[in-house]
């Protein structure tokens, strides 16, 4: 027997299964790095001196990197919305551009990070620097699982389309609320951690 | 299941050959998604953890018995580095202790609880053909899997498991041996397959119910079910935060939970500084005390359905119970400092938190005395799930109630480090959950094999762990009051004050042992059952809800046709109709 509504919309709910199982996996999420800006904001209060971020952290690479994440979210739609209009090689043009930015991200943060342990500036040193590396390593964990659920469906994945083209854009859809997401998570971040 | 048990079953198979292509022995028993497979799956390896657990426990009851006595027979297995001479080293009474605990909360009740039963149950009772994601849900089985090898394979790491509690209070946690990490790391593999079971079975429930199964026509263990499942989803993350800064803390030196000048030993401790102790105390039972319903809301849904059922009468009051189970959910997320009077919080947050735990209480009382008031004028079938599920009633209700004094400030901290508090726990999860969870083994085996238990061997079962189980635990609230704390590895032998109670110690542990004893005409009923168990038909205790309805064992993809549902859950002696009950399903 098939599971029911992985395409079709359930009348009553008015909702796929997946687009269910993305958002309370995103409600999850939310409580996941809600956990951690509360922590930041207990660990900061209870301290006698916090650093301004921009004393510690470039800035200018940050908004850059702020930049490419908002771009990638715009290709992202732009990709799922390709599909809605049927037009499958504008996909593969947009989703391939969503996984760049994504590379990008990646790329400049790395020279952040090492930049930071070539200074001497790691983890361990204080607790500004402590919170700083969990959440945006967490936060970059978030985007290579986004960047590889992407990859999956401009490769092996998109066979999906040939065969059942409604659900494959479903599926493309889902990954794209949480690349959203990983999204909004930075542009909180951004602001916490650079700017305060 | 060695020979075509009934018409039914052969019938089934047909329709299932019809429908799939035979599935090898790897798919179909190992890396299954059929969900009945992997809630078979998660609830046999929930009971071999709760073995374990119970084993690593009657070792602790021993030296709490008989401090530094060496330990007749098995004394010497344990090495000289845990036993020498057969008496245990405190380092070892901490390792147990701290893995008891993680056992039988992560690896083995939840497991059994919500992966065992609301795999194998819930779909069956909503008409479902399987859960919603099949995949993820064999990724959540695996996922667990791996998070209880780590645990296990923690014993054999240098200088042992971890040995900082079950709550792993920081710093202590933080400055503990490698067992501590392998605990996160543990921690983290469950935490994941909690989450991906949460979305499954959340998904499953609203979208794959029948037809005509609206909300108000669910059983009660599916809204039981519903409400634990938003709990493990929201519940579960700040934990994993909280063990990712605390696996940090560890492994890259960071100070989360390290407050400045930290003295260990006498020497202070090259760090940081600058974090809190208390963080981890407040994500942790932020987690910590929604599992507290995890563990009893399931319990409570099977008590329901083996109540209902047993006494032929409706559920008394079932709207109310469903709106109190739902407000138990909310109210579950804002009481969890009440774990931490005695961390020296201000009155306003006292008096905030215990407020908060009063108003919780009331939901539990009102479904406690529904499922009391159900009894009332039914014609009671005492087979042995409905004396399990009796045994609940006065077992949870003496574990509940004695939790109102812990969750006052001023009476929890006279009493909060005492056995008392072990006492209260033990009574609402041991003889109250765990009592329930053998209620829906007993209950539901027929579904999952075509073949029922036998009854002499679950009376002997039931009345010997009904006795035991108050010889342990009702002499340590007598402890507790007399001021022994919970956390002394000789069980309070050197304290002048605990000498007048120090005997109760040796009459709960003779009770663990002899429960050990009486658990064993149920390991012996339940495999002999399978094989050997009288042979039922679909529906053996005249049950109303839809799972009843599917043939037993249900075949792949569960019913021959999909069914729809007609009505409520418990229509049972209904006036005027021709049977005792009018199953859901019926048209």
């Amino acid at each position: 027997m098939e599971i029911p509504y992985t395409v079709e919309v359930r009348r009553d709910t008015g909702l796929t299964n997946g687009k269910i199982g993305i958002w309370l996996f995103l409600a999850s999420e939310v409580m996941l790095f809600g956990a951690l800006f509360a922590s930041y904001i207990l660990i900061r209060t209870g301290a006698p001196t916090w650093p301004r971020g921009d004393s510690i952290l470039n800035v200018p690479l940050a908004t850059f990197n702020t930049i490419v994440l908002i771009t990638s979210s715009v290709t992202m739609v732009m990709a799922w919305a390709s599909l809605m209009r049927n037009r499958f090689s504008t996909f593969r043009l947009y989703m391939g551009a969503t996984i760049l930015l994504g590379g990008v991200f990646l790329v400049v943060k790395y020279f952040e990070y090492s930049h930071k342990f070539h200074d001497h500036l790691f983890p361990s040193t204080n607790n500004f620097l402590a919170i700083y590396f969990t959440l945006t390593g967490l936060h970059m964990l978030h985007v290579m699982g986004g960047m590889a659920v992407n990859a999956y469906f401009l490769g092996p994945g998109s066979k999906l389309w040939k065969t059942n083209p409604e659900w494959f854009t479903n599926r493309v859809e889902h990954s794209g609320l949480f690349w959203h997401f990983v999204d909004l998570v930075w542009i909180f971040l951004f602001p916490t951690l650079y700017l305060l | 299941m060695s020979e075509p048990t009934s018409v039914a079953t052969p019938g089934a198979h047909v329709s299932h050959e019809a429908h799939h292509e035979e599935l090898g022995f790897w798919r179909k028993y190992v890396f299954s998604t059929d969900h009945k497979v992997i809630g078979i799956q998660y609830g046999i390896t929930g009971l071999l953890f709760l073995f374990f657990g119970f084993c690593l426990m009657m070792l602790m009851r021993w030296q709490l018995a008989y401090p530094g006595a060496p330990l007749p027979l098995i004394g010497a297995l344990f090495g000289e580095s845990r036993m020498p001479g057969g008496s245990m080293l405190p380092e070892f009474y901490n390792e147990l202790g701290a893995m008891h605990g993680t056992i039988m909360v992560f690896l083995g009740v939840v497991p059994l609880a919500v992966g065992g039963f609301g795999n194998f149950v819930v779909p069956l009772q909503i008409g479902a053909p399987d859960m919603a994601f099949p995949k993820l849900n064999m990724l959540s089985y695996w996922s667990f899997f791996l998070g209880g090898v780590t645990m296990l394979v923690s014993f054999f790491v240098p200088g042992g498991a971890a040995q900082s509690g079950w709550t792993s209070y920081a710093p202590l946690a933080v400055i503990a041996g490698t067992g501590q990490t392998m605990w996160l790391i543990g921690m983290i593999f469950l935490i994941t397959s909690s989450l991906l079971g949460a979305i499954n079975f959340i998904a499953t429930i609203i979208q794959l119910r029948a037809k005509g199964l609206t909300f108000m026509r669910f059983p009660f263990f599916v809204w039981a079910q519903f409400v634990t499942a938003f709990l493990l989803l929201l519940a579960f993350p700040p934990l994993e935060a909280a063990g990712v800064m605390q696996l940090m803390d560890r492994v890259a030196g960071t100070s989360f939970f390290l407050p400045s000048g930290l003295v260990v030993s006498g020497q202070v401790l090259e760090h940081a500084g600058g974090g809190n102790p208390l963080l981890w105390q407040h994500l942790f039972w932020f987690l910590a005390h929604p599992e507290v319903y995890v563990l009893i809301l399931p319990a409570m849904g099977i008590v329901a359905e083996v109540i209902a059922n047993n006494t032929r009468k409706p559920l008394w009051g079932y709207r109310s119970m469903v709106y109190s189970l739902v407000f138990l959910g909310f109210m579950s997320f804002v009481v969890w400092a009440h774990h931490m009077f005695m961390t020296g919080m201000g009155t306003a947050m006292a008096a905030f938190f215990q407020t908060t735990t009063m108003i919780i209480s009331i939901p539990s009382v009102v479904i406690l005395t529904a499922l009391i008031i159900s009894l009332w004028g039914g014609s009671i079938r005492f087979n042995t799930p409905m004396l399990f599920a009796l045994g609940f009633l006065p077992m949870f209700g003496i574990g509940g109630l004695t939790g109102l004094p812990l969750g006052l400030n001023v009476a929890d901290i006279p009493l909060h480090d005492t056995y008392y508090v072990i006492a209260h726990f033990h009574y609402v999860v041991a003889p109250g959950t765990i009592f329930a969870l053998f209620a829906g083994i007993y209950y539901w085996f027929p579904k999952a094999t075509g073949r029922r238990m036998n009854e002499m061997l679950g009376k002997i079962h039931f009345f010997g762990s009904f006795i035991c189980m108050n010889v342990v635990f009702m002499p340590m609230f007598w402890v507790g009051m007399a001021g022994v704390s919970r956390r002394l590895f000789d069980g309070g032998e050197g304290y002048q004050f605990a000498q007048p109670v120090l005997h109760l110690n040796a009459v709960s542990s003779w009770g663990a042992w002899t429960l050990a004893l009486f658990q064993l005409p149920f390991i012996f009923n339940f495999f002999w059952s399978i094989r050997n168990g009288e042979k039922t038909d679909d529906n053996p205790w005249q049950a109303t809800t839809i799972e009843w309805s599917a043939p037993s064992p249900p075949p792949h993809g569960n019913f021959r046709v999909s069914p729809q549902a007609y009505r409520g859950p418990y229509e049972y002696s209904v006036p005027g109709a021709a049977k005792d009950f009018v199953a859901q399903s019926e048209a």
